[in-house]
């Protein structure tokens, strides 16, 4: 199998000795079939073992590789070599403060996924042995919304969390919106006071960034965009004390 | 060093370590439960599995042939107490992720849809598309999150066990983010860390599966119980060595040779059945360890593929049209499309056994106990007699939230009764001998010796001597490699010396507790003189119930091999039979 030479300019920064991140460039071997993840481990193997980044999977779907590479936000195990320039830029999520090389720090965002209530509320006890019925259409309406794998790429594309810390973001809403969705789910006017809030779903403005960038293809943007209609009529229903749909 | 209290401790935070932590907090929420794990939750491997879960749903099936499955599967070696409570507790178990929010693929009625899996009678595997592991483990921790009495400690790398009287006391880890170490007392510590596949070169396990929980007991003097029994999953993608789900042929995908000819009617699983039309517990829905051995008989004789990755098989999907793959294995299809460049909507995949699982584990009972007061081991890290030889497709899963749950309930119980007066300061003298550690491998240095250097040559002895089949000189020879590599691995240097994330430090004492886990299972295959499951010797090649109708333990000897002992297997109502996988056609 033919192998190509690429340049890895690699953000580096550890913040007991830098005073400022600075950019690293490995020289790398590398297989035609290989992604850019793979790149950076034989960095690591071979080159520099004191190179810091967070992978684990490497099938896409563990969420932890997620890294900027020539700018785009991206999971390092999806992008591959074959698809690059000889020259490739890698730095840690843009929007978020720097951990250590390219590990950022997730503090604030696990704090938004905690936020929103993802999970199942009910007002009254489950059937016994028992499933909720559940058809294919109704898993069908918030099933892409499942698929998000919590790697953070849309934080990392999103202008207006670039800009406002206290906006939920992406992820965060799109996963209150999957449990809003859920016929199983009693807890949407629970959530509703989040949401709602300014900087909940109105904050966002739609550029779209976050949806372009999922490597599951969850479309948060337009999950927002539902939620903003859906917030309205729940907001003027709660006003003019009609009930919800499903609580 | 700071000092954590909790009521129960929980190291790893994937499937089986956060149903734990939820039946703890749920039980009773005055608790306080520490959740430890090196990784986010999320990206626990947990994450990785396709299939499915099994647990009994169709009128036509029960609990009986569940068990009759598993036993037979796991040819004998199952402890039965275990494998009745557990396909006992299944469905419960299953039904419960239903209603915490699980999005389960479903029938036209809207009930829950189940599927068929190898070595299983009948349709039992829940499934959520060919995503279930990974939607099981975010229901979870999703559903985790409205418990206050769940502290997580996220990416706190834990390093051992502390104990007092031979009783567990708690266990220290490092904070990656700060290099602080803490001490977290607890009468209990429930080890929920998974397998350690990463001892081999060519795996579906993630990189953070190497072992950590397994070794921490095995230093602390808990054996390590059927390390023998290391499962290869027959469908691999050659080079990275990615998952393409049971479910694939659960499905009606076949399995053939260079020849086009579909070979496993050749090794006991024939006669040849219907393209498209799967039968169920014979040809492609066999055992995992009988196809794997298959493949292994397709390649000395020649008849296997020639890849620029190694020699395969085809997984020949074709025939189940675009519809059905793109409904039911939509994540297999863009993992092939993407890493070997073939959409098995058009043309059949090359794929080849892969190191997927390790039915051995810390020894512990059905409730999770180990021969320690206090420590208690779940789903993949403990070897609790459920999977026996070779474990069945889906009922891991299913044994994560089962193990998590029951062991959660006799946690609490011990802990309740518990007496943590006392013995403070040799608490605290161990500690600082664990951290101690640390900073001296820190500091090592003048050693030629690399990190990826050793763990290569590990996996390569690992994969030559204890791989699909053994035999006495490879078993010896990775012993003794294993041994050579144990002392060599003083001379690595740690060449980051930051406190901030430092995985410079993190792979190296990964890579010890790898090399643990490795002189286990190479140590256990040579002592193991039979063939049985997952465990194949060409120099023993018949099941031996008269010598070895038995669990192996692993006992550590700081200055020598393991020493192997031997426990009686529970046998409750299946006596030692045949397996038979060719659809009741012998």
């Amino acid at each position: 199998m033919g192998t190509r030479q690429l340049e890895l300019e690699v953000m580096r920064y550890d913040p007991e000795k830098d005073e400022a991140p600075h950019f690293q460039t490995y020289s790398v071997p590398c297989n035609e079939d290989w992604v850019i993840l793979d790149a950076i481990n034989y960095v690591k193997d071979n080159i520099d073992t004191t190179l810091a980044y967070r992978w684990s999977c490497h099938m896409m779907v563990c969420g932890s590789c997620g890294m900027m590479v020539n700018g785009e936000p991206v999971l390092t195990c999806k992008t591959f070599v074959r698809d690059l320039p000889d020259k490739v830029r890698i730095e840690p999520l843009e929007n978020f403060p720097i951990e250590r090389d390219l590990v950022v720090v997730l503090d604030d965002v696990m704090q938004k996924l905690h936020q929103v209530q993802p999970y199942i509320v009910r007002k009254d006890e489950p059937p016994e042995d028992v499933e909720y019925k559940q058809t294919r259409g109704q898993l069908m309406k918030f099933k892409q919304l499942t698929m998000c794998i919590n790697c953070m790429c849309c934080y990392a594309a999103c202008p207006q969390y670039g800009l406002n810390k206290d906006f939920i973001g992406p992820a965060a809403l799109a996963l209150a919106h999957r449990y809003n969705l859920d016929n199983r789910d009693q807890g949407k006017s629970d959530r509703l006071d989040i949401l709602a809030d300014h900087d909940g779903v109105w904050e966002c403005s739609f550029v779209g960034a976050c949806s372009e960038v999922c490597p599951k293809h969850v479309d948060p943007a337009a999950a927002i965009q539902q939620m903003k209609v859906d917030g309205a009529v729940e907001f003027w229903k709660q006003r003019l004390g009609i009930p919800g749909d499903k609580s | 060093m700071e000092h954590i209290k909790a009521d129960v401790v929980i190291v790893g935070a994937g499937g089986a370590g956060l149903r734990a932590a939820i039946a703890v907090a749920e039980t009773d929420p005055d608790l306080k439960v520490a959740l430890i794990s090196k990784v986010y939750p999320m990206r626990s491997h947990t994450c990785a599995a396709e299939g499915g879960a099994a647990g009994v749903k169709g009128a036509d099936d029960s609990l009986e042939m569940h068990f009759n499955d598993t036993v037979g599967g796991g040819d004998w070696l199952c402890d039965q107490d275990v494998v009745e409570h557990f396909v006992e507790q299944a469905p419960r178990e299953l039904m419960q992720l239903e209603h915490w929010g699980c999005p389960w693929s479903r029938e036209d009625d809207g009930s829950v849809a189940v599927r068929p899996f190898g070595g299983m009678k009948k349709k039992r595997t829940w499934y959520a598309a060919d995503k279930s592991g990974f939607h099981i483990l975010h229901t979870l921790f999703q559903t985790s999150l409205q418990f206050p009495s769940i502290k997580r400690y996220d990416e706190y790398f834990a390093l051992d066990l502390l104990q007092l009287d031979g009783k567990c006391r708690g266990v220290v880890a490092m904070e990656m983010r700060s290099g602080r170490f803490f001490q977290f007392d607890s009468a209990v510590v429930i080890m929920a860390t998974g397998g350690g596949g990463q001892v081999f070169p060519f795996t579906t396990n993630g990189a953070v599966k190497t072992g950590d929980g397994m070794a921490m007991a095995y230093r602390a003097g808990v054996p390590l119980k059927d390390m023998e029994f290391v499962q290869y999953h027959p469908t691999g993608l050659p080079g990275t060595g990615i998952l393409l789900t049971e479910g694939c042929r659960g499905e009606g995908g076949i399995l053939v040779n260079k020849d086009g000819r579909r070979y496993l009617q050749d090794y006991g699983m024939g006669p040849e059945t219907p393209i498209g039309e799967p039968v169920l517990k014979t040809m492609e829905l066999g055992p995992r360890d009988r196809l794997s051995q298959a493949f292994w008989h397709e390649h000395k004789k020649g008849n296997t593929v020639e890849t620029p990755w190694g020699h395969c098989v085809m997984l020949d999907m074709r025939h189940l049209g675009e519809k059905k793959i793109l409904e039911r294995l939509p994540l297999v299809h863009e993992l092939a499309h993407a890493y070997v460049g073939v959409d098995m909507i058009k043309d059949p995949v090359p794929v080849r056994p892969v190191i997927h699982f390790m039915m051995g584990g810390i020894d512990a009972n059905g409730k999770g106990e180990a021969p320690m007061p206090g420590l208690f081991a779940i789903g993949e890290t403990a070897c609790s007699g459920l999977h026996g030889a070779n474990r069945l497709g889906s009922n891991s899963l299913t044994d994560l939230l089962v193990s998590g749950k029951r062991s959660a309930q006799a946690a609490i119980a011990y802990a309740k009764d518990a007496d943590l007066s006392g013995g403070e300061g040799d608490l605290k003298a161990q500690a600082e001998g664990i951290v101690a550690g640390v900073r001296e491998l820190m500091q090592q240095s003048g050693g030629n010796e690399s990190i990826s250097g050793i763990r290569r040559e590990m996996r390569t002895a690992l994969e030559e001597g204890a791989g699909i089949y053994r035999d006495e000189e490879g078993a010896k020879m990775a012993c003794d490699k294993v041994a050579e590599l144990r002392q060599r691995f003083q001379g690595i240097e740690i060449n980051d010396k930051s406190n901030v994330f430092n995985t410079d430090l993190q792979t190296a004492l990964e890579l010890r507790n790898l090399l643990d886990v490795a002189e286990t299972v190479t140590q256990a295959s040579l002592e193991r003189r039979e063939s049985r499951g997952a465990h194949q010797r060409l120099d023993y090649t018949e099941r031996d119930d008269v010598n070895f109708l038995k669990h192996s333990l692993c006992y550590r000897q700081p200055e020598d091999r393991p020493r192997v002992d031997w426990s009686e297997v529970t046998i409750t109502r299946s006596q030692p039979g045949t397996r038979d996988y060719s659809g009741g056609k012998k």
